[in-house]
């Protein structure tokens, strides 16, 4: 590659085998993150049925049916499509220039892990076509719904979920490889920016529980396919037993969606502050704690369950503890502005924006956790308002922060600041319009996954749309941005780009080469 | 590939592949285990071999009989008594009626359910019909027996018991082990 | 501006949540609810009391903490002349903001635990009602009492689809709800019979997951008359929206009245429709209905009138399926004297003469037809 990697100059076969058989962890960084795009249209446009039908109370658009199919798809590909993938995006264009590496560790499987994801997606969207129609269980799929009541296309989405969880699983092994072998002399461990910490912390989370998610769609394929009786009672199964199985995998991964995410902030809230983070260590070992926690607290999404009152209230107290080194991450950010020199470009709006409603949807996990109340919240819209707010307000926002604060580095070129701005303020009121609603809607008592309501529930469910719309919008507007940045972006000459911006990711030109730290750097 | 690489991969891979195990191997019969230990989810033992108990007079426990039909089970299926009251380590008699109104053979397993949780360990079964799949021809009668004895040491709290039987239509199952058996 | 902005969604938030406090005693659900219901029982009332507890505390500790950010983004702000400072570590502050959070949660939980004692307190129940889901509706049974109903959605599907306007109690309406006395200790016994789903009474602070294959229970005790709805709360197949649960509180006496009705119903049922009815006492009684209500036309002997009236020996109806013979009677045949017999004749006296005409003049199908199967086709149109 004497000349650099292929461009459209060198003809369409060069470059598209350029971008099939990339080993480039630039290029691969690149590919995830067009494709979580994808996937995050993809997974809104299933949204947006949704909304369209709670649009009004009756069935206007579409059967009850074809609404568990969306409800079911929306979830599965926002989470395993859009921001899982979006996250490891970041991770691969990002951990090695950030820690003074050449590449990933195992280039290859790196590639592997990314193009084994378009193709777990296409089968399962295709189940949608096919007889009997898609997944329609939620995407939590709990038995025996899943099994004994499922569609016919329940064995291609559990295909499609190993190989998503085969991907994620390879693309963990190589981070941590990465992290803990190539790091540049003199970069020890604490020395480390808090995004490679997030990642690794989440790395491990990753390699333990994406095996148990295999575990129990393996064990629903012999309940389904082979009479075996893991989740049925007559054989002497338990359903219970695979809420447990799915939890013990499903609490650590809402920590690994927003653990990345923590990350990003911390990186960017201390460039647009002119201050370095506050508590450096402390953010690391909150993080390993919180990690930890994950492990011990899963039953809490089963409080309605039967479980005896013993175990109810362990699994409270253990939920609500975790509050406190996620507060303690709170308290860092907020402190890192405190006296600092603060100004608002966009990836700043996304990153204040995540501390305040990622704290909001914490309060309203903490509200979740106390059991009791739980009896009123738990399968309601307030649990669907609590997770959107630190999914879509946390993670996504701060996945959109990092394009924001980086695509300067990726591509050499200024965004338009001006109308990253308006992209905020359109993307945070339609966001709040569309979820702060939901909250009343739960406690009014709106189940979730409703394809209908009471006449009482109408306001609200109308204003919830609306907003949804608006939100949708916001992200045509970001897609916008971004594509012509690339294209017609202003040139940036400063390889630091922002002002305030510290690691070595900044150090190298920009855009950034192809290749980069082939020599590594000596870090003091 | 260097040796620390090469070492920390296999640890990984190891780590992942053993999650896998974990999942699928270890954590169904743990959690059977720990269900049956701690008796939480009101699942009941095997055979109980009856021991010599000191009958409890002082004690009077409700015991309640509650019947259910899984989907699509259409036999008429009751307990004959709806509850009756007995002393802790007294030994006690009862039956559920069960009547396949079909005009097909089948058969059907009930799978008990004690409540509360933590009385199920100390409800024990000398004779269950539960305990075996129950064939019952077409438009076949039958009086199901259940000899149990409650634990004299059940929790003091605990002043009323309430057994459930679920029945499942399992000719299908046992149809095909038998058939795959010959 | 950004200032502005944002204080002006807090304070936004501050006034929807002080409409959510005020509009927490509406128990009844009607549009614009705001908040948690405090429900009719010592069970919900638990559960408002531990909600708005922790919504006051979290909104307290919002106010400080996002307090104190907005102000610095106002007052260190580089446009203002804010100079950065370089400090980042101070062992006591983070001390501190470890401490106090795990102190506050520490006092939450008291609280939080006695009311889940409450939820758990099920012992000495006066009456037990075993609820059981079903794809798509409930099936209630009072243990004891031989009374067991199922209790399905009202609202016609002509309301859903919008072919009709919706009713004031649109998805609200029950074919039969669950009825109980006031003043009296409720516990529910609640299983399902296919998938999981989930009984949720807001009013009475209870949600019991619905599983196959085992029991979960919970209470409620109330002295408050009343109708209550609640919703099916885990997802169940298509018609998870449209299995709503109604409870009607009554006071003793009317409770009693309605539960001895219910009882001489079940009586009733059981008696006639619930009843296995043998091949001899079917054809007694479809020999009585057949010579009263069908030999005008068919004939005593069953060969009917050539060319006017059909014969019923040997034909090919008779000697048929079943359900195409039940069919005729209930539906009856169009453009003929045929009439439906649905209306006229009862479930058992319909079974009884399909059972007389597939048997007799020599006919010997020698198959049974039961009046629950006359019931189910019924109900299947």
């Amino acid at each position: 590659m004497a000349h650099g990697p292929a461009t459209l100059a060198d003809g369409w076969l060069k470059y598209a085998s350029r971008w099939l058989f990339t080993t480039n962890h630039k290029d691969i960084g690149t590919l995830y993150l067009w494709f979580s795009f994808a996937m995050f249209i993809l997974g809104g446009s299933f949204a947006m049925i949704i909304r369209a039908e709670l649009f009004q109370p009756g069935m206007q658009l579409i059967k009850p049916e074809f609404f568990n199919q969306m409800t079911t798809m929306h979830g599965l590909v926002m989470v395993f499509g859009a921001i899982m993938p979006a996250f490891v995006g970041l991770a691969n264009w990002l951990i090695p220039m950030m820690i003074g590496a050449p590449d990933m560790a195992l280039p290859r499987m790196n590639n592997l892990s990314f193009w084994i994801l378009p193709f777990a997606f296409a089968i399962l969207v295709a189940t949608l076509f096919m007889e009997g129609g898609g997944p329609n269980f939620g995407w939590t799929f709990y038995a025996p719904l899943s099994t004994t009541y499922a569609p016919d296309s329940v064995n291609y989405f559990i295909f499609a979920i190993h190989i998503m969880g085969a991907s994620s699983i390879m693309g963990s092994i190589n981070i941590i490889a990465t992290v803990m072998n190539m790091r540049a002399p003199g970069m020890t461990y604490m020395k480390m920016p808090l995004f490679v910490w997030t990642w690794l912390i989440t790395a491990f989370l990753l390699v333990a529980v994406m095996p148990v998610l295999a575990g129990a769609v393996t064990m629903m394929l012999m309940d389904i396919n082979f009479g075996t009786s893991f989740f049925d009672a007559a054989g002497g199964g338990d359903p219970v037993l695979f809420q447990h199985i799915f939890w013990f995998f499903g609490h650590p991964e809402v920590y690994i969606i927003i653990l990345p995410a923590f990350g990003v902030v911390s990186q960017i809230i201390p460039t647009f502050s002119r201050k370095p983070l506050f508590g450096y260590s402390s953010m690391v070992y909150a993080t390993a704690a919180i990690a930890f926690m994950s492990f011990i607290v899963w039953a809490h999404h089963m409080f309605t369950v039967g479980m005896p009152i013993a175990g109810e209230l362990y699994f409270m107290y253990a939920t609500m503890l975790i509050a406190v080194p996620t507060g303690v991450k709170v308290f860092n950010w907020i402190t890192t502005m405190y006296k600092g020199a603060l100004t608002y470009e966009t990836p700043m709006l996304f990153s204040i924006a995540f501390v305040i409603l990622f704290t909001f949807g914490g309060f309203t996990g903490l509200m979740l956790s106390i059991a009791a109340a739980d009896m009123q919240y738990h399968d309601t819209y307030f649990v669907v308002a609590h997770f959107h707010y630190v999914m879509v307000a946390g993670a996504v926002f701060s996945g959109t922060a990092a394009v924001y604060y980086w695509l300067p580095k990726w591509c050499g070129k200024m965004y338009d600041e001006t109308m990253g701005k308006v992209q905020f303020w359109i993307a945070f009121v339609g966001f709040n319009i569309t979820f702060m609603p939901q909250h009343f809607l739960g406690l009014a008592g709106m189940p979730r996954r409703y394809a209908d309501y009471g006449l009482q529930f109408a306001d609200w469910n109308m204003v919830s749309s609306i907003g949804a719309f608006m939100y949708g919008a916001a992200q045509i507007l970001f897609l916008f941005n971004v594509v012509r940045t690339i294209t017609h972006g202003k040139p940036v000459d400063d390889p630091q780009v922002w002002e305030g911006a510290e690691g070595l990711e900044w150090t190298v030109e920009t855009p950034a080469p192809y290749h980069t730290f082939a020599t590594p750097p000596q870090v003091k | 590939m260097e040796k620390p690489l090469r070492l920390l991969l296999a640890k990984l891979v190891t780590l992942a592949a053993a999650m896998f195990a974990f999942a699928i191997f270890v954590l169904p019969p743990l959690y059977d285990l720990f269900c049956e230990i701690t008796g939480i989810g009101g699942r009941t033992g095997g055979v109980y071999e009856a021991v010599e108990v000191e009958i409890d007079e002082s004690r009077r426990v409700e015991v309640q009989f509650v019947a259910a039909n899984n989907a699509e089970m259409p036999w008429d299926f009751y307990p004959m008594e709806h509850r009756v009251v007995v002393h802790p380590g007294e030994s006690r008699a009862v039956s559920f009626f069960a009547h396949n109104k079909t005009e097909v053979d089948m058969i059907a397993q009930a799978i008990p359910n004690v409540l509360p949780n933590n009385a199920a360990d100390y409800f024990h079964k000398t004779a269950c019909f539960c305990f075996d799949n129950q064939p019952l021809a077409a438009g076949e009668q039958a009086e199901l027996g259940l000899v149990f004895i409650l634990d004299p040491d059940l929790p003091d709290n605990v002043n009323t018991v309430t057994l459930s039987y679920t029945l499942f239509d399992i000719t299908d199952r046992t149809v095909g082990a038998i058939a795959q058996a010959q | 501006m950004l200032k502005r902005a944002q204080a002006l969604f807090l304070g936004r938030l501050g006034a929807v949540f002080a409409l959510a406090a005020a509009g927490g005693a509406n128990a009844d659900g009607l549009t614009g609810q705001l908040n948690m219901p405090q429900g009719v029982t010592e069970v919900s009332q638990a559960a408002y009391d531990i909600h708005m507890i922790m919504m006051w505390i979290c909104t307290a500790i919002g106010v400080v903490v996002f307090g104190f950010m907005f102000y610095v983004m106002y007052a260190h702000r580089k446009s203002r002349g804010a100079v950065a400072e370089n400090f980042h570590e101070n062992i006591v502050v983070e001390l501190l903001w470890t401490i106090v959070p795990a102190l506050i949660l520490i006092v939450m939980a008291i609280p939080a635990t006695t009311a889940l004692l409450k939820v758990y307190d099920t012992e000495d129940a006066e009456i037990d009602i075993k609820v059981t889901g079903y794809q798509w509706k409930w099936q209630y049974e009072y243990l004891g009492e031989g009374v067991k109903f199922m209790s399905e959605l009202r609202t016609s599907q002509d309301e859903i689809y919008g072919r009709e306007p919706k009713g004031e109690h649109y998805l609200r309406e029950v074919t039969e709800p669950l009825v109980i006395p006031a003043g009296k200790k409720v516990r529910f016994l609640v299983t399902s019979s296919d998938v999981i789903h989930s009984w949720w009474v807001p009013d009475f602070g209870i949600k019991r997951d619905a599983i196959p294959g085992l029991f979960t229970t919970g209470w409620a005790k109330t002295d408050q008359t009343g109708v209550y709805v609640g919703e099916c709360t885990e997802l169940c197949g298509q018609g998870h929206a449209f299995m709503p649960v109604v409870v009607e509180v009554k006071e003793q006496a009317e409770y009693d009245q309605w539960l001895s009705a219910k009882k001489a119903e079940a009586e009733e049922y059981a008696s006639t429709i619930g009843k296995q009815w043998t091949d001899e006492e079917l054809m007694v009684l479809g020999e009585e209905v057949y010579n009263r209500s069908c030999a005008a036309c068919h004939q005593v002997d069953g060969t009917g009138i050539p060319g006017v009236f059909p014969a019923l020996k040997d034909s090919p109806i008779a000697l048929g399926p079943k359900e195409g013979h039940i069919a005729i009677l209930i539906d009856g045949v169009a453009g003929t004297s045929m009439q439906s017999f649905a209306d006229q004749l009862s479930e058992v006296d319909i079974a009884a003469v399909v059972h007389y005409e597939r048997n007799a003049w020599g006919n010997d199908v020698g198959d049974i037809t039961q009046p629950i199967e006359v019931l189910n086709y019924k109900q299947g149109q």
